[in-house]
């Protein structure tokens, strides 16, 4: 750079853009898939979500253009008893992660507009509190999947 | 003599079964054999005779449920992979406890999805509260959403049957697979042969 003010001022507006940043830019999502169910059951989506910044970041919902209805749930057990409710958000720990895994957060998908196979790809918008998103892709997996299958699991 | 008719009751199996060394908490003799009135998902009427000769591994849910009930499903999908071809004497009845939503060709596809050794039972509430309460078990249901969806919670044991239709252990979802295939192996070679 010739000019030792403009790179200067540059260099401001990067350092003020970083401080400013939204939520979303400092999340990075992994092991993104969906278990996906016959004819248009609802299904679940799962994904790991990590916190690159000093702050804690609320997951508070997701959208996507292929299902209707997209809502924060956690499952949980007490008493012997499985339950079901709607979640308001989910906090993802200053570098930290957060995980929606079965049996606990996960993003509950209903009424997609075309069926969704094993093998497709759909991509969802995860929101945080702060308004900003994140497009995310989520690799469509089989009814009696166990995890995302991009670990190295055990095959039998 | 007191000792030998103990033993003789053992030996006979009493209403429990002979003691297995069971890795899942042991229920035998402490709840009813399985008996039930209910409709297949291939729309026939079933008795929990109909499943005498066969281990089974019995769970309530219901198909609108998309986190626990798959992963349990899938979870004992990977439990009858291990037992090979030994899984072909065993039986995972779902049982819904969404008599409104679930139909027999939902159950259907949705058992299949899981695990040919499933099979999928509807019932009026009735009938499946009958079975329900006979196990201990509940399920209610929740209020409705706005676009009249609904959640159901239900009980999530699994309750596993010898080939006798006795009840021998309980199982929670968090339970090992190594624990189930194991308890599975005592159940398989144990009792009426198929």
């Amino acid at each position: 750079m010739k000019h030792p003010a403009l790179s200067l001022l540059l260099a401001g507006l990067l350092l003020a853009g970083n401080a400013h940043a939204a939520d979303a830019d400092h999340v990075r999502a992994s092991h993104a898939w969906i278990r996906i169910l016959p004819g248009d059951l609802p299904a679940g989506a799962y994904v790991t979500l990590e916190n690159d910044s000093d702050q804690p970041i609320a997951l508070t919902g997701a959208s996507s253009t292929r299902y209707a209805g997209v809502m924060l749930h956690m499952s949980s057990t007490e008493g012997g008893m499985s339950r079901m409710a709607m979640a308001d958000s989910l906090t993802i720990p200053a570098h930290g992660k957060a995980e929606l895994a079965p049996a606990g957060y996960h993003l509950m998908l209903s009424k997609p507009a075309t069926p969704v196979q094993a093998g497709d790809t759909i991509s969802l918008a995860l929101r945080f509190a702060d308004g900003s998103t994140l497009a995310t892709d989520f690799l469509a997996r089989p009814a009696n999947a166990v995890d995302a299958g991009d670990a190295h699991a055990a095959h039998h | 003599m007191l000792a030998i008719l103990l033993a003789a009751s053992l030996l006979l199996g009493g209403c429990g079964g002979s003691p297995l060394p069971l890795r899942l908490t042991d229920i035998s003799g402490h709840m009813p054999d399985l008996d039930f009135q209910l409709t297949n998902d291939q729309g026939q009427a079933v008795t929990g005779a109909d499943y005498r000769g066969k281990v089974v591994l019995l769970y309530f849910g219901y198909t609108h449920c998309p986190d626990v009930c798959p992963l349990t499903l899938a979870q004992l999908h990977v439990v009858m992979q291990r037992l090979g071809p030994l899984a072909d004497g065993a039986r995972i009845l779902f049982v819904s406890v969404d008599p409104a939503r679930d139909t027999p060709e939902i159950m259907h596809a949705y058992v299949n999805a899981f695990d040919k050794h499933a099979v999928g039972l509807v019932g009026d509430a009735r009938r499946v509260e009958a079975l329900s309460k006979r196990y201990r078990s509940a399920f209610t249901r929740g209020p409705g959403s706005d676009d009249g969806n609904y959640e159901v919670s239900h009980s999530s044991a699994i309750y596993l049957f010898d080939r006798d239709g006795r009840a021998r252990a309980l199982a929670t979802p968090s339970a090992s697979q190594d624990d189930l295939v194991h308890d599975l192996h005592l159940l398989l070679d144990n009792g009426a042969t198929p």
